[in-house]
């Protein structure tokens, strides 16, 4: 196998066996996006990140790093790096987003918090007891680890008396729900998505909006876990025509995101037959998954609007509405 | 050429979890549907599993690897072979087996 593939895998392996994340960031970053949103600590339903949108900003940034040293000699001390990982936190030495690139992907769990009070749900939050799922390391076949772990948030989850987790993103919501129960003996927590929780509660909506946006997918929401109708019925609910692309639903085609940290190529290139799809239905696309999200604006470099369905659905239900045209924005 | 056979290889693959690979019927429908395409072909990899060609195995690890794990292929699967848990599975092996 090619060498810095077992490595890679067993550096993520480490940090979830040692620090609790495959990419271990502060708590105090984890966290940064509930400030000021009042969300009780704990509670029998709370809101689960499993931090996958605030890990964003540094993935980027390793996997930047990691393509500059791809092809230098320094890729060959690959071990080393693994060896001195186990003793020292690299991630917290090697990337370290700004502020702005930070708050881009902190903004999802905030906004997600902000729909579901509007909504009136309930809900509670753990905040430094909110740890990453483990997906990459399940996806990547570290399965010790990953059970090790899972009997870890399990503990956590049963600690604080859980009996309901909504989840913001398509990863942790597969692993809590779908690979979770093989893992952990007598685990019953429920778990949704906060998609479904809002599709069936209802969404209370200020100014309608107006436009088109594009629907991309997620694979492991549509595939894995037959989340589809809940997005349209929201995008729906709010006054926005969803414009289906080529590779649709159940059908979706891949953002190539779970390619992109040991085949960059691969990954892109696939990522770019997706914008095109996608731009040839509408220039405005809405996206549910932050892997999706930060790889269909690489390949987009700019040529079209891509923002994650819950800035959408919170424009919507803020005072003012705006139309999709205008609130399409965010290029990067 | 020769080809080296790992003995006991499925059984294996079947400790570490599910493997159907033998429900395969080699008909290339996931190849089609494969974002990958040709860099990623099942039903080869899982009739290396079934005749226990480990090293070929081996020599398929960057495709094995790249996989997106997004189950195109196992939408369109005429046999359900469960692929995706398949190549988790095989992922899992070359990390116990190292390089
Ligand atoms: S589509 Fe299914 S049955 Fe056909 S080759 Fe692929 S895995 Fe085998
Ligand atoms: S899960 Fe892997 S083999 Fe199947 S279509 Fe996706 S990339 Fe190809």
């Amino acid at each position: 196998m090619p060498l810095p593939v077992r490595d890679v895998v067993g550096i993520l392996a480490d940090n979830l066996r040692l620090r609790g994340s495959v990419l271990p960031i502060p708590a105090r970053r984890a966290t940064a996006w509930a400030r000021d949103l009042g969300i009780p600590r704990g509670g029998e339903t709370v809101l689960y990140t499993g931090q996958m949108y605030q890990l964003i900003p540094y993935i980027e940034r390793l996997v930047r790093l990691e393509q500059r040293l791809g092809d230098s000699p320094l890729a060959r001390f690959s071990g080393v790096a693994r060896r001195a990982n186990r003793l020292v936190n690299g991630v917290a030495f090697v990337a370290r987003p700004g502020a702005s690139e930070r708050a881009e992907y902190d903004r999802v769990p905030a906004n997600v918090a902000r729909l579901l009070q509007k909504a009136g749900v309930a809900f509670g939050y753990l905040y430094e007891d909110d740890l990453y799922s483990g997906a990459l390391a399940h996806d990547l076949g570290a399965d010790e680890a990953v059970a090790a772990h899972a009997r870890r948030v399990v503990g956590i989850l049963r600690k604080h008396g859980v009996r309901e987790v909504i989840t913001i993103d398509p990863h942790t919501t597969t692993m809590l729900r779908t690979v979770y129960p093989k893992l952990v003996e007598g685990y019953d927590v429920r778990v949704r998505s906060y998609l479904e929780v809002l599709a069936e509660c209802g969404l209370p909506v200020g100014v309608p909006l107006s436009g088109t946006v594009a629907i991309h997918d997620s694979c492991v929401y549509a595939r894995y876990e037959g989340i589809v109708d809940e997005p349209r019925r929201l995008l729906g609910s709010v006054g926005l025509t969803v414009a289906e692309p080529e590779n649709a639903g159940q059908w979706t085609w891949c953002c190539g995101g779970p390619a992109e940290s040991l085949f960059p190529t691969t990954a892109a290139a696939i990522a770019g037959k997706r914008v095109e799809q996608l731009r040839a239905v509408a220039p405005d696309c809405v996206t549910m998954c932050p892997i999706c999200l930060v790889n269909l604006r690489k390949a987009a470099n700019g040529t079209m609007r891509l923002r994650d369905i819950s800035d959408h659905l919170l424009d919507a239900v803020a005072e003012r509405g705006v139309s999709a045209a205008h609130v399409g924005g965010q290029t990067q | 050429m020769s080809v080296l056979a790992t003995a006991g290889m499925i059984r294996q693959l079947e400790a570490i979890g599910p493997f159907d690979a033998e429900a395969c019927m080699n008909c290339g429908v996931c190849s089609a549907a494969c974002p990958l395409g040709i860099d990623l072909l099942p039903r080869r990899l899982f009739r290396y599993a079934l005749l226990g060609l480990g090293d070929r195995i081996h020599d398929a690890s960057g495709p094995i690897f790249s996989c997106l794990l997004c189950r195109a292929c196992e939408a369109s699967c005429p046999a359900g072979v469960h692929i995706t848990e398949n190549v988790r599975v095989l992922r899992h092996w070359l990390l116990q087996e190292g390089s």
